[in-house]
């Protein structure tokens, strides 16, 4: 007889999980020897080599945060860096592994590809199994791979940004993804080469107490367009998986990215991002960030504003049901004159759910005319759920003009009131409160992930009333 | 009463004996009040008597405690029953200051309403030839834009937020449009007509006019008697203070006007003296 695995399925409906049948799984726990297997097993230079090695020192130097979320449940010894799914990846999904396409496949991605998107990548533990891109945006010049591929392929523009925006000292999770990183993103857009719907990008964690450290760099040249947007889940076990990603973007004059996150981990994985843009002249950066899974999450996707005329836009929208910590936000720092930026924070919290928000507006002296705004609005469903704010602002510039907006409320009795008596359940009634409240950011969103915000936060939602 | 039911069957609407508390506050102090079918009731009142209570009561508003007496709605006890399954039943109120809903668009608030509404009343429909088949956001887009030309409603309001910046009067006649939609089977309209232009006063009262009908009952709600020029009401009462303390033809109103609260109140003293 075959033992049942132990998983909790729960509400949270993309927690199944696959058999493992893996070409290689390291072992648990991360020495030197481990950071020089992944890089031999991808044959990387050794400029990489050394990079990860460097990063791993300071990794095991560097202390845990002591600010934000409770991450003394991350046990560093019991993770597992580095599996290989696959011996090779797939330009068709009949190349990938019939048990990996199967997870696909109920995760909705190639339908998504067929219906709206220009290209895909989707990562299964440590690799990119599956790859595409449309083919006239290939003859324009645009490079979506996989970011190992993006070593072998291009490696001095790689060699040019890596570690640019986000040096491998810049935080402790920071340096863990720079040792032991594996998939990702690599991409470019040409000068003035607009890519009219979004390339996709999906992460996939299967194994118990798996590590995923993706590693995503993304230049957009002079006047160009990319909206690049990520999704993950994973399965639910009893014990922890970690996910530590970095993600780098450059955008050149005139160029705009925007780069959308519907995170749905499964509520046993601690999501510890490091997100950083620089936008040069007149260029824009738009992040819009949902989190809805993980057990904890702490990220703030920032916006370097380097040039006159730049402009950053983080969007967020955090929901922090029982047993989560959303510690979520945003950074802008103002480095040049006539920049401008707005963070809208927006976050629910529900039963033992806490979302934080925690931001940063800084602005050099001599960044003269910077205007900045900060919105953040925290819902609270109940009695019991939790909010807070940190919004740290360092002006150095006496000519800013800085605009800071918080709110904390609750749902108020006589909204839910008004719906029933429209003949809505009560739940009903919650859950098209909550989607109203975040409304302003799902509207920013593709219909598709629209739908599927609203989706998720209905599914949160659901026997969320007594 | 001189309303109660004449034919001998039950009637559609009946509250016996109601008190009702908010806060430990007693605020209905014993309320009887009957509608039968086609029936269109005025309620009058000074300010603070009670009115808005009663229909928050009727429409199971949580906030206040029922601690005596009944509402029967076709034969049924309501008081047990939730806000929706009310509603679901046929039961509407129009508020008289209805809540804002950021962020929730009034077609897709009222898609999901009529579609409850409706499933809930299947047989019913089926009954009568009808079909409860959910509708497509196309057909109910097209039957909203039907009911908001009637109402001269402007189309931008279906994807406007629910009564996020609405005026008064722009509130009061999406009120009418979600009764129009619901097509209830006893309606509490509470002062619909306060903050009415008085061509808003014509459309809105013709809502209500196009809904009543024999199968229909209506309680009216309001202060003025230029409402009642528009839609005739079969009875209208008077509430003091918790109670129904008088009740009349359409002619009561019309002595009400003339002669206020504090004139009525002389004239019933003067008759129980007398
Ligand atoms: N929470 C509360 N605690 C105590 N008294 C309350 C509470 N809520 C309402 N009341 C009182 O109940 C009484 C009845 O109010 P209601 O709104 O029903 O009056 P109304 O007849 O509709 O008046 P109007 O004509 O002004 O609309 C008022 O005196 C009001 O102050
Ligand atoms: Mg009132």
């Amino acid at each position: 007889m075959v033992a049942k695995p132990q998983i909790d399925i729960g509400e949270y409906q993309y927690g199944f999980r696959d058999e493992e049948d893996y070409v290689f799984k390291s072992g648990r726990g991360l020495t030197r020897a481990t950071v020089e297997e992944i890089s031999a097993m991808k044959g990387e230079p050794d400029w990489m080599r050394d990079f990860r090695l460097k990063a791993l020192d300071h990794f095991e130097k560097r202390p845990m945060p002591n600010w934000g979320a409770d991450l003394s449940g991350i046990d560093f010894d019991d993770i597992f860096y580095y599996i290989r799914p696959a011996e090779k990846q797939g330009k068709t999904w009949d190349e990938v592994p019939e048990y990996i396409k199967n997870t696909f496949e109920k995760l909705g991605i190639p339908e998504a590809e067929r219906k709206f998107l220009a290209g895909v990548g989707a990562q299964y533990e440590s690799e990119v199994i599956y790859h595409s891109l449309r083919e006239d945006l290939e003859k324009q010049g645009v490079i979506f791979l996989d970011m190992d591929a993006g070593v072998r392929e291009h490696p001095e523009l790689v060699k040019q940004y890596f570690g640019t925006i986000i040096p491998y000292n810049d935080n402790k999770f920071a340096a863990l993804n720079s040792a032991v990183w594996s998939g990702g993103s690599f991409i470019y857009v040409p000068p003035g080469v607009s890519i009219d719907v979004p390339l996709q990008a999906y992460f996939r964690i299967n194994a118990e107490n798996m590590g995923q450290f993706e590693r995503t760099l993304i230049i957009v040249d002079k006047d160009a367009y990319v909206h690049y947007v990520e999704g993950c889940t994973a399965p639910t076990y009893t014990t922890n998986s970690l996910h530590s990603a970095v993600v780098e973007i450059i955008v050149q004059e005139g160029g705009r990215c925007r780069y959308t996150t519907i995170q749905n981990w499964s509520k046993n994985v601690y999501n510890l991002v490091t997100k950083r843009a620089a936008a040069y002249k007149n260029a824009t950066m738009e992040w819009v960030d949902g989190n809805l899974g993980s057990k904890v999450t702490m990220k703030y996707p920032a916006v370097w504003l380097m040039e006159e005329g730049a402009r950053g836009e983080i969007l967020s929208v955090a929901f922090a049901s029982d047993g989560q910590h959303q510690d979520a936000g945003g950074k802008v720092v103002h480095v040049a004159p006539n920049t401008s930026s707005q963070i809208i924070s927006k976050s629910i919290s529900k039963g033992t759910g806490r979302s934080s928000y925690r931001g940063l507006v800084k602005v050099y002296k001599g960044a003269e005319n910077v205007r900045s705004n900060v919105v953040c609005d925290a819902l609270l469903l109940d009695e019991t759920s939790k909010t807070d704010t940190y919004p740290y602002i360092e002006v150095e510039e006496e000519r800013a003009s800085i605009g800071h907006e918080a709110t904390v409320s609750k749902v108020a009795e006589e909204q839910i009131f008004y719906l029933m008596s429209r003949g809505l359940s009560e739940d009903e009634a919650m859950s098209m409160i909550v989607n109203g409240f975040i409304e302003p950011i799902a509207k920013e969103l593709p219909l598709e992930y629209a739908v599927e915000l609203n989706r998720l936060i209905q599914l949160e939602m659901e026997g969320s009333v007594g | 009463m001189s309303d109660g039911n004449s034919n001998g069957t039950t009637p559609m609407f009946e509250i016996e004996n109601l008190h009702a508390e908010i806060d430990g506050k007693e605020i209905l102090k014993g309320v009887d009040l009957t509608v039968n079918q086609g029936e269109i009731h005025a309620l009058m009142g000074p300010n603070g008597s009670g009115k808005s209570t009663l229909a928050y009561v009727v429409a199971g508003d949580p906030r206040y405690e029922v601690t005596e007496g009944s509402i029967r709605f076709q034969g049924e006890d309501i008081l047990e029953w939730s806000p929706d399954e009310r509603a679901r039943k046929g039961l509407f109120l129009a508020f008289q200051y209805p809540t804002v809903i950021p962020g929730v668009s009034m077609a897709n608030f009222l898609r999901l309403a009529v579609t409850n509404v409706r499933t809930a009343r299947a047989e019913e429909i089926a009954a009568e030839g009808g079909s409860a088949q959910p509708f497509t956001p196309r057909e109910f887009r097209r039957l909203m834009r039907e009911k908001m030309a009637l109402l001269k409603m402007d189309d931008a309001f279906a994807t406007r937020y629910l009564n996020e910046g609405f005026s008064g009067g722009e509130k009061k006649r999406a009120e009418i449009l979600q009764m129009a939609l619901l097509e209830p089977k006893m309606a509490v309209l509470d002062e619909t007509d306060s903050g009415l232009d008085i061509d808003a006063l014509k459309v809105v009262s013709e809502g209500v006019n196009n809904l009543s009908g024999p199968k229909v009952g209506m309680l009216l709600i309001t202060h003025y008697q230029r409402l009642l020029n528009f839609i005739k009401p079969d009875f209208v009462h008077i509430m003091h203070d918790g109670r129904i303390v008088e009740s009349g033809g359409p002619e009561l109103a019309h002595e009400l006007e003339a002669k206020g609260y504090e004139g009525l109140r002389a004239r019933t003293a003067e008759a129980a003296a007398s």
